[in-house]
C-alpha cells in the first residue's frame, strides 16, 4: 500500500514538473508574439475596424485621456450585460426559458464579468440564457481580459518612454488584443477542448431515461449548450466564469486528464508571456526573465505545498484507520496532481475556475489558493498580474534605492511621492476592501447568517469572497449563500473598485513614468534584474500581504488547522 | 549622553521639547505618531473608564500600555528635539558673533572721505563703510578699495586669517568678523537680519525645515502602512468578536490589545526616527563647516554622478610655482639661476617668490648677497615683461613671443634650441617664462600648476563612489590634458569662458545627470544657481553664495565628498530603519496575535513561539520593546547609517542582511527578554 503510493507520488511529480516545463517553455514563444502584435505597424484587417469606428490608429492618448476611454468603455459594457441579464426573459435564445436576473444578481453578475472576476452568485445552467452566456459573459470574457493586457501594454510603454505625456491608443491595444491574441488563441483552444469532449452547441437541455432499475422511471437532466466557446476564453482570459455551476469539475467542461492539463496551460499562457513582453519592449531581458523567476519561484513554493497538505491524511480518518490522502472535494477524475495544480494554476492566474470544492478541502490546502488570490502576482490575471507586480517592484526598489543611498528610482526613473500614492494604492487596495468589506460583513446580521458553517470555518469562507471578489478572482469557496443583496452588493463594491481604482492608479504611473526623464546608467544605480533585488521583492510581497492578512488568517484556516491536528 | 554628544541642559531641555511637541497641532506633521498619539489618548479613557469602575477590565494591563503608548510618542519627539537642540546649540556659538558695533560710514567711497559713526545694525544695504585694521566689519559687503587680512573664525572656527581684496573673487567679508590688517571700504550688500549670519543662524535654529519630496515618498508608505494595520486591527476585533459570539468561549480582544496591536505594526520606528535623520543629516555637515541651505540638496548630493571643478583653487593651488630651470644658449645653470634671482628681485607676485626661492635654494645663496639697490621695470600690458636695472646691467623675465619681440628689437640673437626648451616645457602642462641679461637669452623657468595637496585620492574617492569629475579650466588643451592626467580628473574642458559653464551644466542635466559644483566667483554664479547641488566657498562672492544650495565655511572643494557620505547616509539610514521597522512585525504578530486569541482558541498558542505564558505581559512586552527601539536607534538616526563607496548591490545586500534579517530577529530575542525581566516585578 505505501509502496504504491509512493509510485502514484514519483507520477505527481513528474506531472507537475513537467507542467512546469511546459509553461516555461511557452513564455518565450507567446511573449514574442505579444510584442510582435503590439509592435507591428498595421496587422490585417485592423484599418477596417478602426475606419468604421472613426477611430484614427496614430493619435496616442495622455494617461487621462486614456483612462477615461477604458473606463466609458467598461462602464458602456457593464451595462448592456446588466440589462441583458436583466430582461433575457424577453431576449431570443432562451430555449429553457429562463426569467430575468433580479437587479441585485444582475449587477453583481455584469461588474463581475466587466471586472475579469467572473464571480458567479448563481449556477449558469439554472439561471443564465444562451443569449446571456454567449452575448454577456463570453463578449466580455474577451473584453474584460482585452482590458487587462492593455492596462499592462500602456504601462510598459510609460515606462519604456521618456519625456512624452502619450502612453498610446486605447482603441487601437484592445483591438489589437482582441483580434489577434485572445481571439485566435481560444479558437485553437476551443477546438482543442471539443477534441476532449466538451461540448459546443446550441441544443436544448436533453432528458434521458436512468437505465439504473432502482431508479427506474426517473429522468435526469442534461445541459447542453456552446460550452467550449466560453471555456477556452474562461482560462486564457483568466476569466474563470463557468458555463455550469461545477465549473471545471464538470465532465462537459474538462472532459479528461489531458484537458485539465491543457486549461491549466491555458490560464497561465498569456500572464507568463506578458514578463517576456515585458522585457521585450522595455529592452530588458534580464528584468522580465527575473519578474518571470519571483512569479515563478512564488507559484512553485505554493504548487508543491498544496500538493504536500492536499496529500495528507485527515487525523479523523487515520484514526480509524484509513490511510491515504483526504480526497474530500477533489474530483477523481484527476487526482490529488491534478486537483492541486489546478488550484494552484487558477488561484495564482486570479482564474477563479475550479475543479474541486475549495470549501471541502484541507484548511492548509484552501489558505494557499487565498494567499496566492490575495497577492495578486503570481502570475495573476492576463495584465493584472504583471502591471501589479510593476507596483510591487516600485515600492521594493524605493526602499532598496534608499539603502544603496541614492534618491530612489525605478528602471532609471525618479520616484516621486506621487508615484508612491499610486503604487501603494495598487498593491493594498485589495487588502483593504477585505478587511473593510468582512468586518461590516460580521458585524450584520444578514452577513452572519449566509455563513453555513460558524467558526473559524466561516471565518474562512467570507474572507475567501471577498478576496476572490477584490482581487477579481471569482473562484469561490462554497459554503456562502451569497445571492442575496448584501453579498451581492458588497461584492460588486470589492470587484468594482478591486479592478478600476487599481487600474486608474496603474495608468496614472504609466503617465508619470512617460514623462519622466531618464537617468544615465551608472554602476551606482541599483539593479533592478539582480538576483538579491529578486529575493528583496519576494520578501516585500509576502511582507505586504502577510502583514495585512495574518491576523485575520491566524482566526481563519490556520486555526482551523490547528483545530484539526492539533487535537491529537 | 556621551554617545549622544550632549550635556545635561541640552538633554534637558530635549525632555522639555519632546513633552511640548505632543501638542496635537505639531505632531500632526508626523501622522504615523499623531494616531499613536490618538491611541493613547482613546487607552487614556479607557483607562479612567475602568479606574471608576464604568468598564470591568484588567486595570493594571491597560494602566502600563497606556503609559508606554504615550512613552512611544514622547521618545520618538525626544530624538526630533535632541536634532533640534543640537543645531541649536550650535546657532547660540553663531550669535555670540553677532553683536552690534560702531560703523564708520562714508560719504564717498574713498579713505578720504569724511565718515560719521552710526550703529552698525543701522546698516542698509548699499551704504559705504570705513574698516580700519582692529574693527569687526558690521555687515556683509564686498571690498570696494584695498585689501585686508580678515579673522572668519566667527563663522569658519578657522582661526589663520583670509585675504579679502578689491577687485578679486575674494572680496566678499561677511559681517562679524574681523579685520586683523589692513584698511578697506566696504559697500554693505545686505540689510540687518538678513545678512549671511543671520540666515544661517535662522537655517540651524528653525529646524523645521521642509519636508523634502523623497520623505515626502516615504511618509506616503508609511501612512499608508499605518492606515492599512488600523483596518487590520479593527478587523481583528470584529473577527474575535464574531468567533467568541458562536463559540461562547472567552473575550474578544479588548480596546487596550487592539491598540497595542496597532501601534506594534504600524511603523513607528522609522516615523519616530525620520525627522531626526533629516535634521542629524544637517547637523553633521555643519559640524564639518557645511552649511546646507535646504534637505534637498544633501540628497541630491547622494545622487550626484558629475562634479564640475574649476581649475584654479579647486584641484591646483591658486598659483603656479617655479619647478625646473633650463639654460640655454651655452650658458651655464649658475648663470641661469642668478639670471633667474636677479630678475625676480622686485617681483612680489606669488610666482615671482616661488622663482626667487627655488633658485636661491639651487645656488645656495643668502639673502644678503643679493643687491638692493636696484631699479624697478614694473610689468606692463604693453611690454609683458618685468625686471630690473642693477648694476648697469638689465634683467628681464617674460613669456617666450615678448621676450622673443625684446631681445630681437635690441639686436640680440635668439638661441636655437628656444623654441623646443619652451614647447617641451609647455607640454607637461607648466608655463615657460625666458630670462633675458641685457640682450642674451639665459635660461627659461618652468611655471608650474601645483596640485592640492591629496586632491587625486579625492577624486578617486569620488569615482568609487560613481561621481565623475570635470574640470573646467581657461588653459589651453594641452595643459588642460596634462593637469587633468595628473590630477586624474575623468574629463576637462580647456580655455571654457565663463558662460560656457551655464551651458555645460545644462547639457548634463538634460543628459539626466545630477550635477555637483563648486564656485566662488561671480561669473559662476548663473551656472551655480543651475546645478542641482551648488557649493559656493565662504571665500566666494556674496553673488556666487546667494546661487548655492550649499556653503562650504572652509572653502575647501573638495568637501564635496562630505557632503556626499552625508547625503547617501542619511538616505540609507531612512531605508534601513524602514525595513527595519517592518521586519520586526513578524515577531510582533507571533506575540500579541496567539495572545489575544488564545482565550477563545487555546489551539492557537502554537504560534506562541516565544512561550509566553501570560498573555498580558507578552503584549506588554511587545509594546515596551517598540517604545524602546527608539532611543536604542536614535543614535544611529543622528550618526546616520554606515556608508562606504562599494558596489550597489553589495551595499544592498549588507542592509538587508543588518536591517532585514536583523529586524526579523531581533525582537524575538529582546521581548522574549523583555518579557522575564518585567515577569521579575509582577510575580
Amino acid at each position: 500500500m505505501e509502496r504504491m503510493i509512493n509510485h502514484l507520488q514519483v507520477a505527481d511529480i513528474i506531472f507537475l514538473v513537467s507542467f512546469i516545463v511546459v509553461l516555461t517553455i511557452t513564455t518565450p514563444i507567446f511573449g514574442t508574439y505579444i510584442t510582435k502584435v503590439f509592435t507591428a505597424r498595421t496587422l490585417l484587417g485592423e484599418g477596417l475596424i478602426y475606419r468604421f469606428f472613426g477611430i484614427d490608429p496614430e493619435r496616442e492618448m495622455d494617461w487621462r485621456t486614456y483612462t477615461f476611454h477604458l473606463i466609458l468603455f467598461n462602464i458602456v459594457g457593464l451595462l448592456v450585460m446588466f440589462f441583458i441579464l436583466l430582461l433575457q426573459g424577453f431576449l431570443p435564445l432562451n430555449p429553457q426559458g429562463f426569467k430575468g436576473f433580479p437587479w441585485d444578481l444582475a449587477l453583481n453578475t455584469a461588474v463581475s464579468f466587466t471586472t475579469n472576476t467572473n464571480w458567479q452568485a448563481y449556477s449558469g445552467e439554472n439561471t443564465a440564457s444562451y443569449l446571456s452566456q454567449m452575448l454577456g459573459l463570453t463578449v466580455q470574457n474577451f473584453l474584460s481580459a482585452a482590458t487587462g493586457i492593455t492596462v499592462a501594454i500602456a504601462l510598459i510603454r510609460g515606462l519604456s518612454r521618456s519625456e512624452t505625456p502619450y502612453i498610446g491608443n486605447f482603441w487601437v491595444d484592445i483591438t489589437r488584443t482582441t483580434l489577434y491574441i485572445l481571439l485566435p488563441i481560444s479558437f485553437i483552444g476551443a477546438i482543442f477542448l471539443m477534441s476532449q469532449g466538451v461540448v459546443q452547441n446550441f441544443d436544448p437541455y436533453l432528458k434521458i431515461s436512468l437505465v439504473d432499475p432502482a431508479l427506474n422511471g426517473k429522468e435526469q437532466i442534461i445541459p447542453m449548450g456552446p460550452v467550449a466557446s466560453q471555456e477556452a476564453i474562461k482560462l486564457l482570459g483568466t476569466n474563470g466564469g463557468g458555463f455550469f455551476g461545477a465549473n471545471s469539475a464538470h465532465p462537459f467542461e474538462n472532459p479528461t486528464p489531458l484537458s485539465n492539463f491543457f486549461e491549466c496551460l491555458l490560464m497561465l499562457l498569456i500572464p507568463t508571456a506578458l514578463t517576456y513582453t515585458f522585457g521585450k519592449l522595455t529592452n530588458r531581458p534580464r528584468l522580465g526573465w527575473l519578474i518571470f523567476g519571483v512569479m515563478m519561484f512564488l507559484f512553485i513554493t505554493a504548487l508543491f505545498s498544496e500538493y504536500y497538505f492536499m496529500m495528507k491524511s485527515h487525523p479523523g480518518f487515520s484514526k480509524m484507520g484509513i490511510v491515504g490522502p483526504y480526497v474530500e472535494g477533489q474530483e477523481t477524475r484527476f487526482g490529488v496532481a491534478g486537483s492541486s495544480l489546478f488550484v494552484t494554476v487558477s488561484c495564482s492566474g486570479e482564474v477563479g475556475a475550479v475543479n474541486g470544492m475549495l470549501d471541502s478541502y484541507l484548511p492548509v490546502g484552501g489558505m494557499i489558493p487565498f494567499l496566492l488570490m490575495a497577492s495578486g502576482v503570481t502570475f495573476g490575471g492576463v495584465g493584472a498580474g504583471l502591471y501589479g507586480m510593476v507596483a510591487y517592484m516600485i515600492i521594493a526598489a524605493f526602499i532598496a534605492g534608499l539603502m544603496v543611498g541614492r534618491v530612489p528610482e525605478f528602471l532609471r526613473k525618479k520616484l516621486t511621492p506621487r508615484d508612491m500614492w499610486a503604487s501603494v494604492v495598487a498593491t493594498i487596495t485589495s487588502t483593504f476592501l477585505i478587511l473593510i468589506l468582512s468586518s461590516i460583513a460580521f458585524r450584520s446580521r444578514i452577513g452572519v447568517s449566509s455563513i453555513l458553517n460558524h467558526g473559524p470555518h466561516g471565518i474562512t469562507e467570507v474572507l475567501y469572497a471577498y478576496t476572490s471578489a477584490a482581487n477579481n478572482n471569482g473562484s469561490a469557496f462554497a459554503g456562502l449563500s451569497a445571492n442575496n443583496l448584501f453579498y451581492n452588493l458588497t461584492t460588486a463594491f470589492a470587484m468594482f473598485a478591486g479592478r478600476f481604482v487599481v487600474i486608474i492608479a496603474i495608468l496614472y504611473l504609466a503617465g508619470s513614468f512617460a514623462k519622466k526623464k531618464i537617468v544615465p546608467a551608472s554602476s551606482h544605480n541599483l539593479c533592478e534584474d539582480s538576483f538579491i533585488f529578486g529575493i528583496w521583492l519576494i520578501f516585500v510581497i509576502l511582507m505586504i500581504n502577510v502583514l495585512g492578512l495574518f491576523p485575520a488568517l491566524s482566526m481563519g484556516p490556520i486555526l482551523e488547522h490547528l483545530l484539526i491536528y492539533a487535537a491529537r | 549622553m556621551v554617545v549622544l554628544g550632549i550635556d545635561r541642559k541640552l538633554f534637558m531641555s530635549a525632555v522639555i521639547g519632546a513633552f511640548k511637541k505632543l501638542n496635537p497641532i505639531e505632531l500632526w506633521h508626523n501622522p504615523v505618531m499623531f494616531s499613536v498619539e490618538i491611541g493613547a489618548s482613546i487607552l487614556t479613557v479607557e483607562f479612567f473608564l475602568e479606574l471608576l469602575g464604568v468598564k470591568k477590565a484588567i486595570l493594571w494591563f491597560t494602566g502600563w500600555t497606556t503609559l508606554w503608548l504615550w512613552l512611544t510618542v514622547i521618545l520618538s519627539n525626544f530624538a526630533e528635539s535632541l536634532s533640534e537642540i543640537r543645531g541649536k546649540a550650535r546657532a547660540e556659538s553663531l550669535k555670540t558673533y553677532k553683536v552690534s558695533v560702531v560703523a564708520k560710514k562714508l560719504k564717498e567711497p574713498s579713505f578720504d572721505s569724511p565718515f560719521e559713526e552710526v550703529s552698525s545694525i543701522d546698516l542698509r544695504k548699499g551704504d559705504i563703510v570705513l574698516v580700519q585694521e582692529g574693527e569687526i566689519i558690521p555687515g556683509d559687503g564686498e571690498i570696494i578699495e584695498g585689501a585686508a587680512l580678515v579673522n572668519e573664525a566667527a563663522v569658519t572656527g578657522e582661526s589663520a586669517p583670509v585675504l579679502r581684496e578689491a577687485g578679486s573673487d575674494r572680496n566678499a567679508v561677511i559681517g562679524g568678523t574681523k579685520v586683523v590688517a589692513g584698511n578697506v571700504i566696504i559697500k554693505i550688500t545686505a540689510n540687518p537680519g538678513e545678512t549671511f549670519l543671520d540666515k544661517m543662524i535662522g537655517m540651524i535654529e528653525k529646524a523645521k525645515r521642509r519636508k523634502t519630496p523623497n520623505e515626502i515618498a516615504l511618509e506616503v508608505v508609511l501612512v499608508s502602512l499605518t492606515g492599512l494595520f488600523l483596518m487590520v486591527v479593527v478587523n481583528f476585533r470584529v473577527l474575535s468578536q464574531y468567533l467568541v459570539e458562536v463559540t461562547g468561549k472567552g473575550k474578544p480582544a479588548s480596546i487596550t490589545t487592539i491598540a497595542a496591536l496597532f501601534v506594534c505594526l504600524a511603523p513607528t520606528t522609522i516615523a519616530a526616527l525620520l525627522p531626526a535623520i533629516g535634521i542629524a543629516g544637517m547637523d553633521r555637515l555643519f559640524r564639518r563647516n557645511v552649511v546646507a541651505l535646504s534637505g534637498r540638496a544633501i540628497e541630491a548630493a547622494g545622487d550626484v554622478n558629475v562634479l564640475l571643478l574649476d581649475k584654479t583653487g579647486t584641484i591646483t593651488l591658486g598659483n603656479r610655482m617655479a619647478s625646473e630651470f633650463i639654460p640655454v644658449g651655452g650658458h651655464t645653470m649658475e648663470e641661469c639661476l642668478w639670471a633667474a634671482i636677479m630678475s625676480s628681485i622686485a617681483d612680489e607676485t606669488p610666482e615671482g617668490k616661488s622663482i626667487m626661492e627655488l633658485a636661491k635654494k639651487s645656488l645656495g645663496v643668502r639673502s644678503d648677497a643679493i643687491p638692493k639697490k636696484v631699479k624697478v621695470i614694473p610689468f606692463t600690458s604693453e611690454t609683458k615683461i618685468s625686471g630690473v636695472e642693477v648694476e648697469g646691467q638689465s634683467y628681464r623675465k617674460g613669456a617666450y613671443s615678448a621676450v622673443k619681440d625684446y631681445v630681437e628689437k635690441l639686436g640680440g640673437t635668439v638661441p636655437p634650441e628656444l623654441e623646443r626648451v619652451v614647447s617641451k616645457i609647455a607640454m607637461t602642462g607648466a608655463t615657460p617664462l625666458v630670462i633675458v641679461k641685457d640682450k642674451d637669452i639665459i635660461g627659461v623657468v618652468a611655471l608650474k600648476d601645483i596640485l592640492k595637496e591629496g586632491i587625486k585620492e579625492r577624486l578617486s574617492k569620488l569615482r568609487k563612489m560613481g561621481i565623475k569629475s570635470i574640470m573646467i579650466t581657461g588653459d589651453n588643451p594641452l595643459t588642460a590634458a596634462a593637469i587633468a592626467k595628473e590630477a586624474g580628473v575623468d574629463d576637462f574642458i580647456p580655455e571654457a569662458k565663463p558662460e560656457d559653464k551655464l551651458k555645460l551644466v545644462r547639457d548634463l542635466q538634460k543628459q539626466g545627470y545630477i550635477v555637483a559644483m563648486t564656485g566662488d566667483g561671480t561669473n559662476d554664479a548663473p551656472a551655480l544657481a543651475q546645478a542641482d547641488v551648488a557649493v559656493a566657498m565662504n571665500a566666494g562672492t556674496q553673488a556666487a553664495r546667494e546661487a548655492a544650495n550649499i556653503i562650504d565655511l572652509d572653502s575647501d572643494p573638495s568637501k564635496l565628498l562630505e557632503i556626499v557620505e552625508v547625503g547617501k547616509s542619511m538616505l540609507i539610514t531612512r531605508g534601513a530603519l524602514t525595513t527595519f521597522s517592518i521586519a520586526n512585525d513578524i515577531a510582533k504578530y507571533f506575540v500579541i496575535v496567539p495572545a489575544a486569541v488564545s482565550p477563545i482558541f487555546p489551539q492557537l498558542d502554537v504560534l506562541n513561539i516565544l512561550r509566553l505564558e501570560d498573555p498580558y505581559l507578552a503584549i506588554l512586552s511587545a509594546v515596551i520593546f517598540n517604545a524602546l527601539v527608539i532611543p536604542a536607534l536614535t543614535p544611529l538616526a543622528l550618526k546616520g547609517a554606515f556608508y562606504k563607496a562599494v558596489s550597489p548591490n553589495k551595499l544592498f545586500l549588507y542592509n538587508v542582511f543588518i536591517y532585514g534579517l536583523g529586524g526579523i530577529i531581533a525582537p524575538f530575542i529582546a521581548i522574549k527578554a523583555i518579557y522575564h525581566l518585567i515577569e521579575l516585578f509582577v510575580r
